[in-house]
């Protein structure tokens, strides 16, 4: 188990994001706790990624507030939170490089990136694929090295947007696995996915959204044994959303 | 002149039976890959630069800089000249009719090509980079850095380009550079010449030189970044 001062809680407040006159989100209001998996569901379009971004600071609200539990909230945060993407960004380097390159970008001393990057590769069972080329790797390695780079910058949070969407179902598991790992050894896991099994697979809690409104935040267990907004009822069941 | 005449003249130049061929061979790709070099210094952060910032006036400054792709050697040649010129604001300086003079003249050709080209690639791939990067704490400048040598095999191509137009220039090195026999002739400024003079097969013959070395220039930049290009994916 990890042992380090938390930059978790992270709190949104209030949060609503506008682009163009659009309304992504609205009204989100959330609390994500240490060493907790949050899994955010709903359909297409529903302010999922939009969300995630939020939390890793790539995108400013248009209003309320996101901050993490140290001085200077979002700022402070910010290198202590990764964050892994849908499809992947593979440097073109090997699969080493691309370790590396990122451990390099966070200011890590020259053989601690040496380090650390094997240790990246050893964890995530890549050491045999670490001089390939990273863009000529299958969809399971991309995606295993994408999480293999943000587990190396050792954050305390981690945001994956839905990082088995594109995975067939033994790399699926794999995955998970690994995700799994990642949150007994103390990691606070938030990650947006369609499918419900995984949801129930690795959630301690759910956010459902639609629409760009949280429309249910609730630990995974209540939430699967009961879903109260209608949409959420629906959306489970497998009906087709607008 | 017959066939067997350029034959001749091209074994008299190779042979060194002809003065003074390969100080201008050597003339040539001195200023020449200086030129490229030094656009190369200026033109890839520049055109890294331009392709991730956003500002006002920048579709201004983008058609500019493809604009001056097309700008004429003689045009870049005389405006070296009139800033080296003893009256000019660099005259103080001493370059004129220099090789140095020529460098800075095929160097004003070549930048634009170079930042046009670097521009678009960079563009391309902080598209696909650009949250990655931000996520790991690389924005802006710091970005730079990774784009240009991800972007690596793609801009050997622009350097290739800028050293074509170098090597093939002939107005820009006449006006600054002065053709002076042993001191800054080179060889498309020796052929111009010699064709002037009516020595047609000396003339081919020096053609036939720079040809072959611009193919095999390019043909070892090709290799050279097909195999890089297959290790880095």
């Amino acid at each position: 188990m990890r042992d380090v001062a938390s930059i978790l809680p992270l709190r949104l407040a209030d949060v609503g994001l506008e682009i163009d006159g659009r309304t992504l989100l609205a009204n989100v209001d959330l609390v994500v706790a240490p060493r907790t998996t949050t899994v955010i569901l709903g359909p297409n379009g529903a302010g999922k990624s939009m969300l995630l971004r939020l939390c890793h600071g790539l995108v400013a609200p248009t209003s309320g507030s996101v901050e993490f539990a140290l001085p200077g909230g979002a700022v402070a945060g910010r290198k202590r939170h990764a964050m892994v993407f849908q499809k992947p960004v593979m440097l073109r380097r090997s699969a080493r490089a691309n370790i590396e390159h990122a451990l390099a970008a966070h200011g890590l001393a020259r053989t601690a990136v040496r380090d650390r990057a094997a240790a990246a590769l050893a964890r995530f069972d890549l050491a045999d694929l670490a001089e390939r080329p990273a863009r000529l790797l299958s969809g399971g390695e991309q995606q295993r090295l994408a999480i293999a780079r943000a587990w190396a910058l050792d954050p305390d949070l981690l945001f994956l947007d839905e990082p088995t969407s594109q995975l067939d179902p033994a790399n699926t598991r794999l995955i998970e696995a690994m995700l799994a790992d990642l949150a007994r050894e103390g990691r606070t896991l938030m990650l947006s996915t369609q499918a419900p099994g995984q949801a129930r697979r690795l959630a301690d809690r759910i956010l459902f959204l639609a629409r760009g409104r949280l429309l249910e935040d609730r630990p995974a267990a209540e939430f699967f044994a009961a879903p109260a907004p209608p949409e959420a009822a629906a959306w489970l069941a497998g009906d087709l959303m607008d | 002149m017959t066939e067997a005449s350029v034959w001749t003249a091209c074994l008299d130049l190779i042979g060194g039976t002809t003065p003074g061929l390969w100080p201008i061979v050597a003339l040539s790709l001195r200023v020449t890959l200086s030129a490229v070099l030094l656009a190369a210094l200026l033109g890839l952060p520049l055109g890294a630069l331009i392709g991730l910032s956003r500002f006002p006036g920048r579709d201004a400054v983008v058609i500019v800089v493809n604009a001056m792709m097309g700008l004429p050697p003689v045009v870049a040649g005389l405006l070296i000249y009139l800033a080296l010129s003893r009256s000019g604001p660099l005259g103080g300086l001493g370059w004129l009719f220099t090789p140095t003079a020529m460098i800075v003249a095929q160097a004003l050709l070549v930048t634009p090509i170079v930042v046009a080209i670097t521009r678009q690639i960079v563009e391309d791939l902080w598209c696909e980079y650009a949250e990655h990067l931000a996520s790991i704490g690389l924005t802006g400048l710091a970005a730079v850095p990774t784009l240009l040598w991800d972007a690596r095999f793609s801009l050997a191509t622009a350097l290739l380009a800028g050293f074509g137009r170098a090597s093939a220039e002939v107005g820009a090195v006449l006006i600054v550079g002065g053709n002076i026999a042993g001191h800054t002739r080179i060889m498309t400024t020796a052929i111009a010449l010699e064709t002037s003079k009516g020595d047609i097969p000396l003339a081919l013959a020096l053609s036939l030189i720079l040809v072959s070395l611009t193919l095999a220039i390019n043909a070892v930049a090709y290799a050279a970044s097909r195999v890089g290009a297959r290790h880095a994916g």
